[in-house]
């Protein structure tokens, strides 16, 4: 068995499986834990809990203007990789096969010299988004093992697949498997890290947006 | 015919000249990728030196590897191998059979001993003892052993003696293995394919002849003259692979623009060999030319890697029961785990003083 047929075949089996069983394990243990009822008064024409959560997350979209001058950067670095992730993971001819293979479903693909472009600048900035981690002090004071490999399996994903679409330093084949093992990599952490925020983001913001719609008094 | 005549009065003989020799070895030298003088080294050595003499064993094939040698489109290089090399035995080709032809093949070895060169096609049964082909009442596996042991290289032609190829495929009920499995102590040279392009067959026995030694082989014994690129970086349809246009189908709008065939199962980014460079029919098309993908037939386990028409961005991975059943285990410890904490937290309350 070569590298790419164990990449193509087990490697992705496991990384499908770990994931599987990691998402509904941490979604489930969370949303089936007791809900702690608020016992404050809600204020006057406090919104729905629905209404609540849903322009909490909408306002959480952008820094409030206190904030602007601090978070600015990091919100639109993050908004940057973000969607460069999403243009290359449903936009690449390639990864929509993959996903095709999965799912069964398909749609067109943009052009790969437009998927290498939005992959440089999502490399660039996932990059930014790790300098500015290790140069902000309190930033690093707060980041842990789990922040710097939830990077770590983000970003070698895009720069394998930059690496195998360009053909450079080694035959297509094993550059192929290689990034087929690294989303392999990302695939297994998936459940287990910060990567579980692409999930959890509706829970937190959701809470956040009821619990201020509901507290204090109105504006 | 003298044994002891040179490919050089050979020819001479035959009526063909010197001009003739050196443009065939300036052919060859340029399929090799060697320096413009190595066609005349190679004309001077070819001259002087003595026909090789070949014995081709045929095991588990098809016979498709000596047709694509045979029925090549340019036969100056075909009548010219022939001419370089003494064919002493071959089943398809030679004139004698039964006891006659073994008896060809056994005289050539004790004539040539250590000097011979073995060329296979087909892979080798290995199971039971290799009784699932035998030929004039010996397994190909005891004729491989005998006749490899005084030769001086083996050549696995075709991808079936080269990697086992469409015997070897799962479930494999033959136990067929290629010729680099068996024979351990002799250098093989794997020319793969199905068939393999004949003029790669053709280079690296007149490039053996020639210049006595092993041509320069990459990591699976391919010669790297014919297997150094992947269709992919040779193909036509490449500028359309990097400008993201597929064809989605066979006869859709991009398959009759001759867009890339990647979506519907190219192995081409994958496959060594010279199809996209030296083409078939004496250079006239090859596969993706014809509008169908390459199957990657000079790889290993090409039958065994997906499907044809699977595209190589998707998983092989198809054990969906492997998945849901993950997931339901995943689910179970989910909920259990929040149970656990209801339970504690229920305990915790009981032992609270209210």
């Amino acid at each position: 068995m070569t590298l790419l047929d164990f990449a193509r075949g087990p490697a992705l089996e496991i990384a499908f499986a770990v994931f599987a069983l990691g998402v509904p394990w941490r979604l489930l243990s969370l949303l089936l834990l007791p809900w702690a009822k608020d016992r404050s008064v809600a204020r006057a024409n406090a919104p729905s809990a629905l209404v609540g959560a849903a322009s909490g997350f909408v306002r959480h979209l952008w820094p409030p203007k206190a904030y602007r001058r601090s978070a600015l950067f990091p919100t639109i670095n993050s908004y940057v990789f973000h969607i460069g992730l999403a243009i290359i993971v449903f936009g690449f001819a390639q990864h929509i096969l993959f996903l095709h293979g999965l799912f069964g479903v398909t749609w067109p693909n943009l052009p790969a010299g437009l998927i290498a472009v939005v992959s440089v600048i999502t490399l660039a900035s996932l990059i930014a988004a790790l300098v500015r981690r290790l140069t902000s002090p309190v930033l690093k004071l707060l980041s842990t093992f789990n922040d710097y490999f939830s990077w770590l399996v983000t970003f070698l994903p895009v720069v394998t697949g930059l690496v195998a679409v360009s053909h450079l330093w080694a035959p297509y084949e094993t550059l192929l498997a290689v990034h087929i093992l690294t989303v392999a990599l990302f695939l297994i952490w998936f459940p287990f890290g910060k990567l579980m925020h692409s999930f959890l983001v509706f829970l937190t913001r959701s809470e956040t947006g009821i619990l201020y719609g509901r507290r204090g008094v109105e504006i | 015919m003298d044994d002891r005549e040179t490919i050089g009065e050979l020819l001479a003989r035959r009526g063909v000249s010197r001009r003739a020799l050196l443009k065939y070895t300036s052919y060859l030298a340029s399929l090799l990728a060697l320096p413009p003088m190595a066609s005349q080294a190679m004309a001077d050595a070819l001259a002087k030196t003595r026909r090789q003499s070949v014995i081709w064993l045929s095991f588990q094939e098809c016979t498709g590897c000596t047709e694509s040698l045979t029925r090549s489109f340019n036969p100056t290089i075909e009548d010219m191998i022939f001419d370089i090399i003494s064919l002493d035995y071959q089943e398809t080709l030679m004139a004698a059979s039964g006891t006659a032809a073994e008896a060809a093949r056994l005289t050539a070895m004790a004539a040539n001993k250590g000097k011979y060169i073995v060329v296979v096609d087909g892979s080798v049964s290995t199971k039971d003892g290799g009784v699932y082909s035998t030929n004039a009442g010996k397994t190909n596996l005891e004729v491989l052993k005998e006749t490899a042991q005084d030769a001086l290289a083996v050549i696995s032609v075709g991808t079936c003696a080269a990697f086992g190829g469409i015997p070897h495929a799962r479930p494999n009920p033959t136990g067929a293995e290629p010729v680099s499995q068996i024979i351990t102590d002799k250098p093989v040279i794997n020319i793969s394919g199905c068939p393999p392009i004949p003029e790669a067959m053709a280079g690296t026995i007149a490039y053996l002849v020639t210049f006595n030694k092993l041509p320069d082989l990459d990591h699976l014994n391919r010669p790297r003259a014919f297997f150094g690129d992947s269709i992919h970086d040779r193909c036509y349809r490449r500028p359309f692979y990097d400008r993201g246009l597929f064809a989605k189908g066979f006869d859709d709008e991009g398959a009759r623009r001759g867009w890339c065939l990647y979506e519907v199962g190219c192995k081409g980014p994958v496959t060594h060999n010279a199809c996209a460079t030296l083409k078939w029919n004496g250079g006239v098309s090859f596969p993706i030319q014809s509008g169908h993908g390459c199957l990657g037939c000079s790889e290993p386990n090409f039958w065994d890697k997906g499907g044809f028409y699977t595209p190589l961005a998707s998983s092989t991975a198809t054990n969906s029961e492997v998945i849901a059943g993950a997931a339901a285990v995943g689910a179970a410890v989910g909920a259990a785990s929040a149970w656990l904490t209801r339970r504690r937290r229920d305990k915790a309350r009981e032992q609270t003083p209210s």
